[in-house]
């Protein structure tokens, strides 16, 4: 079974992204900020990391450039998903090593593609 | 009369709505597929403040019948796709265009979207030959893409997606290089649009397009037709292709049984070829 770490601050976000995962055979873990998701990476690191921007304590942006600096962490692929819809945001995102990006709202359809595209589901 | 009971739909309904679909497009809608009569009109019902299906049946033959039908007929058509829908065949068609290419540089290459919906296909071709590098936006093939709906030409026409649409099969790298953001929505970039020729057409009555396709792309279309009127358009379009081109159809779709102007092809998997000696059935 595939994993992935949800990282969003919105518990709703996290619940509907889980139910979606979950559906698609994903085991989920969540972490609520960054900093909650470095850690978990540390410990085991997941197939799929599904990553919201704007989060208190540590933004998505930071994990990320933090997570491609550690052992390892090139390893997970990174699935923006945030309401941040502009090509500058986008562009920054994957200079930053995301593999893809999920503008919000999102559906079932939407991020069954993108992790099609990651060659995860 | 309440919303909810704005679904029953009564058989005198039915009959006068998918004889319309068949009589505009050729398309029928089998008997278990009838329930997706109610799904597809109930939203021009409430824009058009009706109470019911009866009431729209009666409106097909008063003032502005000819508008209303064009819009029931949209609303029915499937005009379900997306980019990159099967990467895969995309690959396949734009491998047999660079060789066709090469093994003819003096010719530009013709090929045919038949039953093109919004344009993702098209569109998700000629990005894939800009992407292999062997094309520029001057010098990519002559692309055709045709739709029974106006409507629907007219939004393939325009480029413009919603930010659902360019999230479905569309990599994000591919978003950033050939679309630009517009309000909303995500416009593909002009050099494509500008290489295809958008036209409504009607694949089972309308005049074929002159001259001759070396590949058509005719993609989950058949599917919708009677066995005849399936035969009938497998001529037309052995007709419309060059000896030795090629055809290309939906997943589910096939040419046994049907017509033997075409043969599965060697080179690509899930390709027809259509066959030199082909003989028709029907007359031009």
């Amino acid at each position: 079974m595939k994993t992935c770490l949800v990282v969003d601050d919105s518990k709703v976000i996290r619940k509907v992204a889980r139910h979606i995962l979950e559906t698609l055979d994903f085991d989920v873990r969540e972490a609520g900020d960054g900093q909650e998701a470095l850690e978990a990476c540390s410990q085991d690191s997941p197939d799929v990391i599904l990553l919201d921007w704007n989060m208190p304590v540590m933004s998505g942006m930071d994990f990320l450039r933090a997570l491609r600096q550690t052992e390892g962490g090139g390893a997970p692929k990174v699935v923006f998903c945030t309401t941040e819809n502009g090509l500058g945001h986008i562009r920054a995102a994957i200079d930053a090593g995301a593999d893809e990006y999920v503008m919000k709202p999102f559906d079932r359809e939407t991020l069954e593609s993108k992790l099609q595209i990651v060659g995860m589901a | 009369m309440n919303a909810g009971m704005t679904a029953s739909l009564s058989p005198a309904a039915t009959q006068v709505l998918t004889s319309l679909l068949e009589s505009r497009t050729g398309q029928q809608i089998e008997p278990t597929r009838v329930w997706r009569i109610g799904t597809a009109l109930k939203p021009l019902l409430r824009e058009l403040g009706l109470d019911g299906f009866d009431q729209l049946v009666a409106a097909l033959v008063g003032p502005n019948a000819a508008s209303l039908a064009d819009r029931v007929v949209d609303a029915l058509l499937n005009q379900e796709t997306s980019f990159f829908r099967d990467a895969l065949v995309i690959e396949s068609v734009a491998t047999a265009i660079e060789q066709l290419d090469t093994a003819e540089p003096l010719r530009r290459v013709r090929v045919w979207s038949a039953g093109c919906s919004t344009g993702q296909e098209i569109y998700s071709l000629a990005m894939t030959l800009l992407d292999r590098g062997n094309f520029r936006s001057a010098s990519l093939p002559d692309m055709l893409a045709s739709d029974v709906s106006a409507a629907t030409v007219a939004r393939a026409r325009s480029g413009q997606f919603s930010q659902f649409e360019v999230q479905r099969g569309l990599p994000v790298r591919t978003l950033m290089r050939w679309f630009e953001p517009a309000g909303e929505t995500w416009r593909i970039r002009q050099e494509i649009t500008r290489a295809v020729k958008f036209r409504q057409h009607d694949l089972v009555d309308g005049p074929m397009p002159p001259g001759l396709f070396d590949i058509v792309m005719c993609r989950n279309v058949l599917l919708y037709f009677p066995q005849a009127v399936r035969e009938k358009v497998l001529d037309r379009l052995a007709r419309a292709i060059r000896p030795d081109g090629l055809l290309v159809l939906g997943a589910g779709e096939t040419v046994l049984g049907l017509s033997d102007a075409f043969a599965p092809c060697q080179r690509f998997r899930g390709l027809y070829r259509r066959q030199a000696d082909a003989r028709f059935t029907f007359a031009a």
